[in-house]
């Protein structure tokens, strides 16, 4: 399983499912670990790509649920994702 | 164009990332030459039609399941990456591929492209959606994107009237151009790495080619900053289903009762013509009262599908899946099982097929499980027929109907039993193993079109059609013919059903289910009701109508009301509530899960809850007094 740590250059803040409605960032890089979620690793990193969520694409948090502010809503340069904040737990963001 | 060469012809497969308008365009290419199937061994319709390019060449066009990648993940995926690698048995890869993109949300379709590109089958990029696009000032250009990415592209607006006409101009080229050789497939499942790579190239392309406006579409912002607002969002949410089961009901009347009115003279017409005996009867209480008792359904459906493909198009349906993924989550549900478990309350057939979305397969087998508990359309009737015939039409509480309290009592109590048992699945099977992801693109608002959405709505008729036209059609035959042989013998006294083959089988059951408060009319009915639970009031009709003449038929609820006690009249409602459902859902749950076992699951867990059901409601009526 290849996880792409951070390089030491990279300034990372914290991850998307930590940030409250409204932030707004770009992404250093998508790491997930074995835990984070229901899927393998490598498996939730490249769906994660898949929908568009790639190092430097800009984020903003637009929308939360009602019950534990989950799952948000993030707009991902021109489109919009709904996701669980437990997935956005790989996605770094500063 | 030869004549040879229009007897063969071309197979085109559309592909592409979910609310690219794929459908749409489908829609306005082949119009109404469709045909839906399913591929071979999967239940995924197969979505085909004919179309003639302006150059007279026929083209086969192939709507494939939306996807971002050929990574397949859930079944629908899989049959998009087998056709176009080629690897169904039965057809061959596409001679073209037209990659669909919306052309205002290009970053994805494009990677998409890139990927496609390996499979080595010419490929044509249409920038769909290229109308609302330039309205928002999104400048495309074409030359530098086709030169980039080393594909033709072509624009279109599906939804528009000539919207596809450069499209249809422009197949007759590349008709001609498929014939030159295929490149080498060379596509592999791509690795985190090569998606990065991609999606970088994918990006440079679109700075290099498309100029977008610093405002972004602010009308989806404006309308999410209500319908996605955690407390009003709910509150609409509510008040949309609200709105449409008040539609499925009030509006579906007028006409179920033309309907009605239809097949009640189309049965005195048969009386008149037909000469009195067995072919009288088999006509007007086999085939007709059969029939139009199923067929009166139709309407509720169509309400149904007309909001669900309105919602879907509107792109309002992905939204409602993200308002309630919370909610069902904490019942073991996904947030995209709402979607197939709010088409379960039209039929559970279509709703099970829609787990198709939901890609984890866990997930889907809950869904799978509990989608036969919402109340489907075909458990209207026995509803409605026992309400109208045992529960006063009074007003309660100052403002509601109590028959309609006692409706919305039982949908209700289908919600809660569907949860309960997700719950109680999800702690039973897979205590062990990790929630799986929830991920899903929330479309731009479009409004819809209506041909297409009037297309879907005519498609879902001629299935149902074509069901009450054969499985409960033979289901229909089936019991009239128990009910009516043997023939009595000459001379006898008492209704000539008590000599049928039916009353054996009913008065068979009787010991098992005297507990729960049926007679052995109930009892006869149940059997074709599992076949289709809607039989299950024809199948009384036709008990009633053979035992006590013809007249009967016509106040089915009335002869219910002298026959049934109230606590057996509200026990009939409780088993419904959980009846265990017909036999097509079964096959489909056969089908979808590829398993006996969890066919047989399904069955025995709604046959005990019915019969609990039943048991309880039936015992507490009769020691309340309610007899």
């Amino acid at each position: 399983m290849r996880v792409r740590e951070p390089s030491m250059s990279e300034v990372v803040h914290m991850a998307l499912g930590q940030a409250h409605r409204g932030f707004r960032g770009r992404i250093t890089a998508i790491s997930a670990a074995a835990e984070t979620s229901g899927v393998p690793a490598d498996e939730l990193e490249r769906r994660l790509l898949e929908l568009g969520f790639t190092e430097g694409a800009q984020v903003e948090i637009l929308h939360e649920g009602l019950f534990g502010r989950d799952p948000i809503a993030v707009r991902v340069n021109d489109a919009t994702v709904a996701i669980r904040r437990r997935e956005a737990m790989a996605i770094l963001v500063s | 164009m030869s004549v040879a060469s229009q007897a063969e012809p071309l197979h085109f497969a559309l592909i592409g990332t979910p609310n690219s308008g794929k459908t749409a365009l489908f829609n306005a290419l082949t119009g109404s030459r469709q045909k839906v199937a399913n591929y071979p061994g999967v239940t995924v319709e197969r979505k085909s039609g004919m179309l003639q390019t302006p150059g007279g060449r026929s083209v086969n066009l192939i709507d494939l399941p939306g996807t971002y990648s050929l990574r397949a993940r859930s079944p629908d995926e899989e049959v998009t990456r087998d056709f176009v690698l080629g690897r169904f048995k039965s057809e061959a890869a596409p001679d073209l591929l037209l990659c669909v993109a919306d052309s205002t949300n290009l970053r994805l379709a494009l990677r998409l492209v890139l990927e496609l590109k390996r499979v080595g089958l010419p490929l044509l990029l249409v920038l769909n959606m290229i109308d609302i696009a330039r309205r928002r000032g999104i400048d495309i250009d074409l030359d530098k994107l086709s030169a980039e990415l080393g594909v033709p592209v072509i624009t279109a607006a599906a939804v528009r009237r000539g919207g596809t006409d450069d499209l249809m101009r422009r197949l007759d080229e590349l008709a001609l151009a498929t014939e030159a050789a295929r490149a080498e497939a060379a596509w592999q499942a791509p690795t985190a790495g090569e998606l990065r790579a991609a999606q970088r190239e994918a990006d440079r392309i679109i700075a290099a080619s498309v100029r977008t406006p610093a405002a972004p579409d602010t009308l989806t912002a404006r309308l999410d900053a209500v319908l996605l607002h955690p407390v009003a969002g709910l509150v609409i949410l509510l008040a949309i289903l609200f709105v449409m089961f008040q539609a499925v009901f009030t509006w579906a009347k007028p006409l179920m009762d033309q309907i009605t009115a239809g097949f009640d003279a189309l049965g005195v017409l048969s009386q008149s013509w037909l000469p009195e005996g067995l072919l009288q009867s088999f006509v007007q209480n086999g085939v007709i009262s059969g029939v139009g008792s199923v067929i009166v359904f139709l309407p509720q459906i169509l309400i149904l599908f007309l909001f669900i493909l309105l919602l879907e198009d509107l792109g309002y349906m992905a939204r409602a899946a993200f308002l309630m993924d919370r909610i069902m989550g904490g019942a073991g549900l996904h947030g995209r099982a709402f979607i197939p478990l709010l088409s379960s309350f039209a039929c559970a057939i279509p709703g099970i097929m829609a787990t198709r979305v939901i890609d984890n397969p866990r997930d889907r087998l809950t869904t799978i499980l509990v989608a036969p508990l919402m109340t489907c359309s075909a458990r209207i009737p026995v509803y409605t027929l026992i309400i109208a015939a045992f529960i006063p039409d009074k007003t309660v509480w100052g403002f509601a109907s109590l028959q309609g309290v006692v409706m919305f009592g039982l949908y209700a109590a289908g919600i809660v039993s569907a949860l309960g048992v997700s719950a109680l699945a999800k702690f039973m099977f897979w205590r062990e193993s990790p929630t799986p992801p929830f991920m899903l693109e929330l479309p731009d608002y479009k409004l819809p079109r209506p041909r297409s959405v009037l297309m879907g709505v005519y498609t879902r008729a001629k299935m149902f059609l074509h069901r009450a036209g054969t499985t409960i059609f033979s289901m229909m035959v089936l019991i009239w013919f128990l009910a009516s042989f043997p023939r009595p013998p000459e001379g006898a006294a008492g209704p000539a059903i008590d000599y049928s083959l039916a009353s054996w089988i009913g008065h068979a059951m009787e010991p098992v289910t005297k507990a729960i408060g049926f007679n052995w009319q109930i009892n006869v009915a149940l059997i074709p009701g599992m076949a289709a639970r809607e039989v299950a009031v024809a199948a009384l009709g036709t008990v009633y109508a053979i035992e006590g003449g013809k007249e009967n038929a016509a106040q089915i609820g009335q002869t219910l009301a002298q026959h049934w006690s109230l606590p057996t009249a509200l026990a009939v409602l409780a088993w419904y509530i959980f009846a265990p459902q017909c036999a097509s859902t079964l096959a489909v749950i056969k089908r979808e899960t590829g398993s006996w076992k969890w066919m047989a699951v399904t069955f025995g867990y709604m046959l005990a809850l019915a019969y609990i059901a039943a048991l309880i409601t039936y015992n507490v009526a009769a020691a309340l007094g309610a007899a």
